[in-house]
């Protein structure tokens, strides 16, 4: 019972991982940008939470509402003015601006909140568990984010491919210059999924500190998480992505049940052993060109 | 009335000066073809006209409005569509999705999906298909189909029939007439002249980013063409 424990805990842990990664993806996909200030994204939506919810008398819920959208104005922003120009000189422009985003990221926190721990509060919710035998219990918590990023995926998935934005934003990642034949302005287009991908990596950001405690330099660290939840699911697919979570996850609490100083290790070595073995990723992205 | 006006127009890629002083009008609802050999600027032309780039020097009018610096994707959600050279489809979507695509930032008019299967019927049946798995002739029936989906009024073809066969040539050909029968105005670019002649109602030949002999196909005697096209100077004998 103690192998079903682990194997539900590391699905449930590849939901946040997927709804982590999403963005992360999806900014590669559509940009072939990789974004290294990701895991800071999501440390710093936390502690814009943070504040709110000690500052004022709006709650986490409430907090979060108000943070998802101002990150998706944030990511609009950022692409618009750092990444798009800098698109223009090359793929190592972008690497560059986002590692120094990442800094200026870590260090204003540091700045803001000192280097102490946080953790979000959500009061009961944090060890409430629903009781399934008399071994097996699973966190609403796990649960709720593992809805969450199954809704994000789910929707994210249609968008892109029912929606004339969602279109035209495959099309322009395939080839910009005839998408601008079609109406289409890549910046637009860039801003858009770049706010998507900052509103995901916030609410990701959001569930990861109800969960575990939180400090201004911790962000790479989760950046690692993403990166292999992409590379093991596969390049610029979405569902490859949440395999690639659910693997990592699963890796992590298996790990963790043969020994806990393997969880993290375990996580690595599958990564490793795909890039070794399969590089395209456990699912390949239709995309070719 | 001229829906497009091209006055002294220069484009250059670098050193080459690759559109040199290039004027030519074009009536609603008529067709301009520019014929011209290898390396005449044509395609350049085609691309300043479409906003994808941007000229060294004159004016680009359209409708009346003076757009030479107007970005690509505004003169396309305004009714200018370039069916770009190379075909250009959007190799990770359907055929439908790329038609529709097309229909991203459209004016209103006659077409859809269904109208353009109609011009092209056997999109029909592979609508679902990828993109990618289309012959030459077919990209380039879908891409012209991407590019009516706006509803333009002004419709740029760029060398359509380039590394076609000529049954699938004649197939777009065929479809031109139904396109001008909606009133779209289209000034294409070819290399094959006597495909040019026969749909054009102006013809105006380019030798090294330059225009050298305009007329209408009757007026045209095939060895003016000849002497346009290929620089040739007769000597008299």
């Amino acid at each position: 019972m103690i192998w079903v424990n682990a194997i539900v805990q590391g699905l449930l842990l590849g939901g946040l991982y997927a709804l982590f990664a999403c963005g992360l993806s999806l900014m590669f996909g559509v940009m072939r940008i990789v974004n290294l200030a990701h895991g800071d994204m999501a440390v710093l939506a936390a502690f814009l939470v943070y504040s709110i919810i000690i500052t004022t008398p709006i709650g986490v819920l409430g907090a979060t509402l108000i943070v998802l959208p101002l990150f998706a104005v944030f990511g609009y922003l950022v692409q618009t003015g750092i990444l798009s120009p800098a698109l223009r000189t090359g793929p190592l422009s972008t690497l560059l601006a986002t590692f120094g985003l990442s800094i200026v990221i870590q260090n204003a926190l540091q700045q803001g909140y000192s280097a102490d721990t946080r953790a979000l509060d959500v009061g009961s919710l944090v060890s409430a568990s629903l009781h399934i035998t008399g071994q097996l219990s699973v966190a609403y918590l796990s649960l709720i984010t593992f809805g969450l990023a199954i809704v994000v995926l789910v929707a994210l998935q249609l968008f892109l491919s029912r929606t004339g934005t969602g279109r035209i934003m495959r099309a322009t990642a395939d080839d910009p210059e005839a998408a601008t034949l079609s109406g289409a302005n890549p910046r637009h287009v860039y801003g858009i999924a770049t706010a998507i991908a900052f509103a995901t990596v916030a609410l990701a950001g959001l569930m990861f500190a109800m969960q575990s405690s939180f400090s201004p330099s911790i962000g790479p660290t989760r950046l690692i998480f993403a990166f292999e939840a992409v590379v093991i699911g596969g390049l610029g697919s979405l569902w490859g992505t949440l395999v690639g979570g659910m693997v990592l996850g699963l890796a992590q609490t298996i790990g963790a049940q043969v020994d806990p100083a393997f969880t993290l290790l375990a996580g690595h070595l599958i990564f490793l052993a795909v890039l070794a073995f399969r590089p395209q990723g456990l699912i390949a992205a239709r995309r070719t060109a | 009335m001229n829906l497009l006006v091209v006055d002294q127009l220069t484009v250059r890629h670098g050193q080459l000066t690759a559109v040199n002083a290039v004027s030519l009008d074009v009536a609603d609802g008529t067709t301009l073809a520019v014929i011209g050999a290898n390396g005449a600027g044509k395609t350049t032309l085609l691309r300043a006209i479409a906003g994808t780039i941007m000229p060294a020097g004159g004016t680009v009018t359209y409708d009346g409005q003076n757009v030479t610096r107007v970005p690509a994707h505004r003169l396309a959600a305004n009714g200018i569509r370039l069916v770009p050279e190379g075909r250009r489809l959007f190799p990770s979507l359907t055929v439908e999705e790329n038609l529709l695509a097309g229909a991203y930032r459209r004016r209103t008019g006659p077409w859809n999906v269904n109208s353009v299967i109609e011009l092209f019927p056997w999109i029909g049946q592979r609508r679902r298909q990828s993109a990618r798995s289309l012959s030459g002739g077919e990209q380039q029936a879908v891409a012209i189909g991407r590019a009516l989906m706006g509803n333009p009024r002004l419709l740029l073809l760029d060398e359509i029939s380039l590394g076609l066969s000529p049954v699938a040539v004649q197939g777009l050909y065929a479809a031109l007439p139904d396109i001008r029968a909606a009133g779209t105005t289209v000034l294409l670019v070819e290399q094959d002249v006597s495909q040019a002649l026969r749909v054009a109602d102006r013809v105006l030949c380019l030798l090294e980013g330059r225009p050298v002999l305009t007329g209408s196909p009757a007026e045209l005697t095939p060895e003016a063409i000849e002497t346009a096209y290929f620089g040739l100077t007769r000597r008299a004998s």
